[in-house]
């Protein structure tokens, strides 16, 4: 796998990771902009965008663009979290070029009014649709109840309060001020040839507007509050926690990763020997998020409603003793085993490669191969996890519950 | 490219099947064991998916913590699943750890400890699964459609229904093992940075005096109601159709998927289009062609709030019927266009090739080379996608709804 890079004259970065023998090839549009780049008033605006984006553009109408990205037979769509916002497609190599066209029609679309009235209601369904999802409640709940007051507790898809106000005018200012070369990375992961790929940015994306949106990345001041969101009805009970981790830059990050699958992975945790082996909880799981200037541990604990405060203390119990002893060499290799081999089998689709491609450069501003990656994953030792633990042990600060109980 | 796929039926009846990948460093297995939630006793579903739980819990010579350490340091990528059919083992690691992984499947599947004192456990999480299940309409919709459209035991949840855990006993499951944890009809389908040689020297080591056992026979019951309503206080209306369509082995299987695909086979078909880009009804509508080994259904999911579930369902409905009244060349070659990326793209993972040729020995009894679905896909016609919908149209549909309010099915399309 070859590296290219090169920032066209407008401050468009392009980069690619390019496999002659990939089958396919992904391509895709990352931009520094998410829900903690809005104010109160566009929360929302961000994911709303992100729909428009498909609704065309002065050249090609909201058909046009399905039908082509269909008629390619392209895997495509699009994401919004709280710090990036995707637009993706993995395709055969030979339809790069309409590909890199359309994406670039996607990232200034239009936005006509009556596609922006539309496609209101569609968004409001989905607010819907998630309210309707437990987990999803508990996961914008803990956010909120975590960073309160800081923009990263903002919930992406918005309220349907905030939604409902929003102006087609609001989200044209968002627009112009956030869709920005210096906010974006193209990237490109599997079969093209660069010089092709150069070719296609400088024609399609030489018209980008230049500049930078600079972001508050100065760790939050974090209160911890618990919320309860009651729902009698509900069968099962499902906690989320929150506590500080290390930011996307960190060093220990990787560490990072390899803590939560020691303690909190799925299927062979110390979790779940506590907890879901012997049928106390139907999930019991720790993740690391990572963010621009900050990070989180991630509790998540779903169980009956009346096992729920013993859960909680024996989770508690967990983390009380990895903060004290830290982890084993053999509980590290196991982890380093399971991660290094899900990096590799990641990295053997060109899809599975773009991700990392953008992440990487958006948050570390530079490239990272799997071998580097791989070499990372290995290099950890059991003192890392130790320095680790000891600036950001296992916590729970911010709690959101979500079920039948109205306190634990 | 791919090599050629190799096969190999062992004496006992087990079926290898090994797709050489040269570009790949990964290898994957998918190892499906015919023990699925069809042969759940009547009022004890739920029997297959404790098993499938129970069965990693100790194996050969190693106990439950000491097998999930052997596996992980294989940096193997598993995955334990209950089909209605099979219970499936798939797994996924760095090409030259397959064989190590193969062994400790030998163990799990023909010496599992199946420990009663973790009986209980097993259930536990179960339980607690179904129960989430419970608060979960959208989910909750698409498996109480299949009850209704499926005939029994087919219909059966694939994780049980809650009502039959008190009657599962540990003896149950340990007899559900006995009776069909057997190499003939087991399938293993290998793919990845492999040698087929080495591979089946392994598997013969490994399941080669594995005894056969009787394959279980599927007696047929009937089907739910076709119209029914499970109030629930949600914000979304989660609605679920489903009408009747031919399964993967019939001749006619790739117009039948055709069909569905101008349906909903991308962003720009038709209910994606009818319903959410021009009426803004719903955010999630799909549908797709699910098949048994004798027989398949069009499920259709769309959920929306209360207010405008009826439209919704109307536009719905009269979208399927009205697949009937002709369908656009450009609309089937998006379509042809989809399934080509896909079937090339396919060739990058070893997991969804391992998966595809158990998936096709279990459903055909023979490997189709992704050329000859090329082909079949590029022979497609107009013609002869509204051929078959005119011998199977949409019609005679199942309707389940799970929100605050029960529709209005229109007369006659039920």
């Amino acid at each position: 796998m070859e590296f290219h890079e090169i920032t066209l004259e407008n401050g468009l970065h392009v980069i690619a990771e390019l496999n002659p023998n990939a089958q396919s090839v992904g391509v895709g549009a990352f931009v520094r902009t998410g829900a903690r780049d809005e104010t109160e008033s566009l929360s929302g605006v961000s994911h709303f965008l992100e729909h428009m984006a498909f609704k065309g553009n002065g050249v090609y109408t909201a058909d046009d663009v399905n039908r082509i990205f269909d008629e390619l037979g392209a895997h495509y769509n699009a994401s919004t979290s709280e710090e990036v916002t995707q637009f993706y497609a993995a395709i055969l190599p030979e339809y790069l070029p309409t590909v890199v066209e359309l994406l670039a029609a996607l990232l200034f679309p239009s936005l006509r009014q009556d596609d922006f009235e539309m496609e209101k209601k569609v968004i409001l369904e989905e607010i819907g649709m998630y309210d309707d999802q437990p987990t999803f409640t508990a996961y914008e709940t803990v956010m909120q109840a975590h960073f309160d007051g800081h923009p990263l507790g903002r919930k992406i898809l918005g309220t349907t309060d905030s939604v409902s106000a929003l102006t087609a005018e609001a989200m044209r200012d968002y627009h112009a001020r956030q869709y920005r070369t210096g906010n974006m990375v193209l990237a490109v992961a599997g079969r093209a040839d660069w010089d092709s790929v150069v070719d296609l940015a400088r024609t399609h994306c030489s018209n980008f507007p230049t500049g930078r949106t600079d972001r508050d990345t100065s760790e939050p001041v974090i209160k911890g509050t618990t919320r309860f969101v009651t729902r009698p009805a509900a069968l099962q009970q499902h906690v989320m926690r929150l506590a500080p981790a290390p930011p996307a830059a960190h060093r220990l990050r990787y560490a990072a990763d390899l803590l939560a699958v020691i303690v909190g992975d799925d299927s062979s945790s110390r979790l779940y020997w506590e907890l879901v082996d012997p049928g106390h909880a139907e999930s019991a799981e720790l993740g690391f998020n990572d963010y621009d200037g900050t990070g989180t541990w991630l509790t998540y604990l779903g169980c009956r409603p009346e096992a729920t405060a013993d859960n909680l203390e024996r989770i508690n119990a967990v983390y009380e003793g990895v903060n004290r002893e830290g982890v084993t060499g053999a509980e590290l290799e196991q982890a380093q085993n399971r991660v290094a081999s899900a990096i590799v089998l990641r990295s053997e689709r060109p899809m599975g490669r773009l991700g990392s491609l953008g992440s990487n450069w958006i948050y570390l501003d530079r490239y990272r191969s799997v071998q580097e990656d791989l070499d990372t994953v290995r290099g950890i030792t059991v003192e890392d996890i130790g320095k680790l633990l000891s600036l950001y042990p296992l916590d729970a600060v911010s709690t959101a519950a979500v079920g039948a109980l109205e306190s634990f | 490219m791919s090599a050629p796929v190799s096969i190999h039926t062992l004496a006992n009846g087990l079926t290898l099947i090994v797709e050489p990948m040269r570009d790949v460093r990964s290898a994957a297995f998918s190892f499906l064991v015919p023990a699925g939630s069809v042969h759940d006793p009547v009022g004890q579903n739920g029997t297959a998916a404790i098993l499938s739980d129970l069965i990693t819990r100790g194996a050969g010579d190693l106990d439950s913590r000491q097998l999930t350490s052997a596996l992980d340091n294989l940096g193997l990528q598993h995955n334990e699943t209950v089909g209605v059919k099979h219970l499936g083992f798939s797994a996924a690691t760095v090409a030259d750890r397959l064989p190590q992984a193969l062994v400790l499947y030998g163990d799990i599947l023909r010496r599992p400890h199946l420990p009663a004192d973790q009986f209980d456990a097993c259930c536990d999480g179960l339980e607690m699964m179904l129960r989430a299940m419970e608060d979960e309409p959208r989910q909750k919709a698409m498996v109480e459609l299949r009850r209704r459209c499926f005939p029994a035991p087919w219909s059966f949840p694939t994780d049980g229904h809650l009502d039959d855990l008190p009657s599962i006993t540990a003896e149950g499951v340990c007899d559900h093992f006995a009776r069909l944890a057997m190499p003939n009809g087991s399938i293993l389908g290998v793919a990845g940075h492999v040698d087929p040689e080495q591979i089946l020297s392994v598997v013969e080591e490994v399941f080669g005096d594995w005894e056969a056992g009787t394959e279980a026979e599927v007696v047929e019951g009937s089907r739910g109601p076709a119209v029914d309503h499970i109030a629930y206080d949600s914000t979304q209306t989660h609605i679920g159709i489903a009408y009747d369509a031919v399964p993967y082995r019939h001749e006619d299987y790739y117009a039948a998927w055709a069909a569905v695909g101008v349906l909903s086979g991308g962003m720009s078909a038709r209910l994606f289009t009818e319903v959410r880009e021009r009426r803004s009804l719903c955010y999630a509508i799909a549908a797709v062609l699910n098949s048994l080994p004798h027989d398949g259904r069009v499920l259709c999911y769309a959920g929306t709030t209360a207010k405008r579930a009826q439209e919704t369902l109307e536009v719905t409905l009269g979208e399927m019927i009205r697949l009937g009244e002709g369908i656009e060349p450009g609309e089937l070659e998006r379509c042809q266009a989809r399934a080509k990326s896909s079937l090339i793209m396919q060739q990058e993972s070893t997991v969804a090739r391992a998966g595809s040729l158990a998936r096709d020995w279990f459903h055909l009894g023979r490997i189709t080379t992704l050329d000859e679905v090329r082909q079949k896909i590029e022979a497609l016609t107009v013609e002869t996608v509204l051929e078959y919908i005119d011998a199977h149209p949409a019609g005679d549909f199942t309707v389940l709804t799970i929100g605050p309010e029960p529709l209005e099915v229109p007369s006659g399309v039920s």
